[in-house]
């Protein structure tokens, strides 16, 4: 698939008077995995919940191929933040995954077999088919995070808008996690990453956004990862040394390896 | 003759008319303590007060059918101005619960008072609407009441996994498209059938603690949403029944109180002896895991002994243990529990030998820790966690 997978143009989103995103343009070219970086506060998440419709913009166009979000809902897969939902909720792990397939499903129709069947491949993409009875409380955060992926992988599209995934994620899950995105991207789909750890956005990713209310910079990381776009984001304080990590980046860990040392 | 039949005629449309109240009751209010929104039926029933005064006002007659629809559009409207104050501007969400009950069941007041003054309102008795008068009941009340329950059960079946989705990630269910403020606008009006449905039996004032302690106490049960939703049913249900028939069997016993204290015992024995979740299962579970690991600790020094002496089996005297040990509890129990385990066995007086067995568990437990899994993890809990 080649083209663009997300354009974003002019988008302006205020809440009450403050504006959280301002004039942001965007063109996400299909088949990259982008890291949106920038500080607290950046508008990182609203970037996010614009592109998917949640929440309304003050001004500006959101295309997901070429098309309003409405119609193109099937092509994006969407994770949120793991702290934005009650993790208590009395349901199961394969309960979770199935809802990234109740779009499809429609009206009054429950999930069956088929829905369970690819519930549980989901799962099995990020080594939690042990989990799938489990009741979600008895999972730690790691594995909460891996059931939210799963859940979007069920959602099977082609976009996918990740909202922190790595998030309390020990070090071992977050390298699986990221050779799963990266498997995501081989097979030609658009995976958008809100990311915190500077350091590792070179290593993991290939194209990088950075924001902070706007757009500050987009493109490949060799083009748009520079000092002088890092020091304009973060206002001069980089939490980031660049010239740090010469040696090559360790063997990626798969999940499945690594599912025992949650 | 005829006293026992009536009697029983009035028990009967009583407890029929309790069961579904608490059945309704039951299924909503699980969804409302789920999301969070337990005082939400508080205030709606509050403010179904007001409705109440005005529909009988406004017709002049007892029906129930007009003074539901009454209750019901102004607990909806009641609903509706909390979710608005509170979106709309920067009370927060308790405060605008709070003003809106209170100034909604004030105005309810003031027109009873109203109505009381009236000739014709002494007659209407609307004041047992306060605490409910399940005696009162009659069978076209339960009529009104059970279609309304069936179209508030229906509901609820047909928009499962909608309304699951709402309950648990309101904001993953918008980005998929289903239509979410539709549906809790659906489940808001479903709440109000519910709580609708049993103003004449509980009463305004108490009816949000039928919609919350059933639901409480089926949450302490299950861990799934299905069967949450049929215990609370359940729940709502015995309470109802049971709490209406004593109250209308008794002279000037109030309802609504009554069925409230029957939920609330049900809810005490949930939060007391539910398996999983329950308060004596936490104590015994942290007795026994304390215990556990008492006894592991030990075993460990045994084991340090074990590896340092050229007979692993050798037996040490408790008191050498006693030293290795940093706390001021004595290594007695521990030792005890050991050997009731068949790990450790007394040889004479005061010394202590590992066993086969227990050498055998003490290497599995000691000697190769993995990475990431502390010690006694596995025995305390069978290689779950």
């Amino acid at each position: 698939m080649n083209g663009t997978a997300i354009e974003v143009r002019d988008l302006t989103v205020a809440y009450r008077d403050t504006p959280v995103l301002w004039d942001v343009d965007l063109d996400l070219p299909a088949g990259v995995l982008m890291a949106i970086v920038g500080p607290n506060g950046a508008g990182k998440t609203t970037l996010i919940k614009a592109i998917l419709g949640l929440v309304e913009p003050a001004a500006g166009l959101v295309l997901v191929n070429g098309s309003p979000y409405r119609s193109e809902r099937r092509a994006v897969a969407y994770v949120p933040q793991r702290g934005s939902v009650d993790w208590d909720f009395p349901t199961s792990v394969l309960d979770v995954v199935m809802m990234g397939m109740y779009g499809r499903l429609g009206w009054l129709r429950r999930p069956g077999k088929a829905e369970r069947e690819a519930g549980m491949q989901a799962l099995e993409k990020v080594a939690m088919a042990d989990f799938a009875g489990r009741q979600i409380s008895q999972l730690s955060g790691g594995q909460q995070q891996r059931v939210f992926l799963a859940r979007a992988l069920a959602q099977d599209a082609s976009i996918y808008l990740m909202d922190e995934p790595f998030q309390g994620v020990d070090a071992t899950t977050e390298r699986a996690i990221v050779v799963l995105l990266q498997e995501l991207r081989s097979q030609g789909n658009t995976v958008a990453v809100v990311h915190h750890d500077l350091q590792t956005v070179p290593e993991y990713f290939d194209w990088v956004l950075l924001l902070n209310v706007r757009r500050i910079a987009a493109g490949t990381v060799a083009e748009a990862f520079t000092d002088e776009n890092l020091r304009a984001t973060y206002g001069g304080r980089v939490p980031y040394l660049r010239g740090t990590s010469a040696e090559p980046p360790p063997e990626p860990f798969r999940l499945d390896r690594a599912s025992g040392l949650e | 003759m005829t006293l026992p039949f009536v009697l029983d005629f009035t028990l009967r449309t009583v407890a029929i008319g309790a069961a579904v109240l608490g059945i309704v009751s039951g299924t909503l209010g699980t969804y409302a303590v789920l999301r969070g929104q337990s005082l939400l039926g508080d205030a709606i029933s509050h403010a179904a007060l007001p409705g109440i005064a005005v529909a009988f006002l406004l017709t002049g007659v007892r029906s129930p059918v007009v003074l539901v629809l009454g209750a019901a559009a102004a607990g909806w409207i009641g609903a509706l101005l909390v979710l608005q104050i509170s979106k709309q501007t920067r009370i927060p969400y308790d405060a605008s619960l709070g003003l809106v009950l209170s100034v909604f069941f004030g105005f309810g007041m003031v027109l009873l008072t109203f109505i009381q003054r009236l000739p014709s309102g002494n007659q209407a008795g609307l004041d047992t609407f306060l605490f409910g008068q399940a005696a009162a009941l009659l069978p076209r009340d339960v009529v009104v009441m059970s279609v309304l329950g069936l179209i508030a059960i229906s509901a609820t079946i047909l928009l499962w996994k909608e309304l699951k989705l709402l309950a648990f990630d309101r904001e993953f269910g918008a980005s998929i498209g289903l239509p979410m403020r539709a549906l809790d606008v659906t489940l808001t009006s479903l709440l109000v059938f519910a709580i609708v449905i049993g103003l004449q039996t509980v009463g305004v004032v108490l009816m949000s603690a039928i919609l919350i302690a059933p639901a409480a106490a089926a949450r302490q049960w299950s861990d799934r949403l299905g069967r949450i939703v049929l215990l609370a049913a359940l729940f709502g249900a015995a309470a109802g029944v049971t709490g209406a028939v004593i109250s209308a069997s008794t002279p000037r016993l109030p309802t609504g109180p009554t069925i409230v204290l029957c939920a609330g015992a049900i809810m005490l024995v949930s939060l007391l002896a539910a398996p999983r979740r329950g308060l004596l299962a936490a104590h015994v579970r942290s007795r026994r895991s304390h215990r556990n690991l008492r006894e592991l600790g030990v075993l460990e020094d045994m084991y340090t002994l074990a590896r340092h002496h050229e007979d692993p089996l050798h037996p040490h005297p408790a008191v050498v243990l006693r030293t290795m040990t940093s706390g001021p509890e004595s290594v007695q129990p521990g030792l005890r529990g050991l050997e009731r385990r068949g790990w450790a066995r007394r040889v004479d007086g005061d010394l202590w030998a590992l066993t086969d067995s227990g050498l055998e568990s003490a290497h599995a437990e000691f000697a190769a820790p993995v990475a990431g899994e502390a010690p006694g993890v596995r025995s305390l809990h069978g290689g779950r966690r």
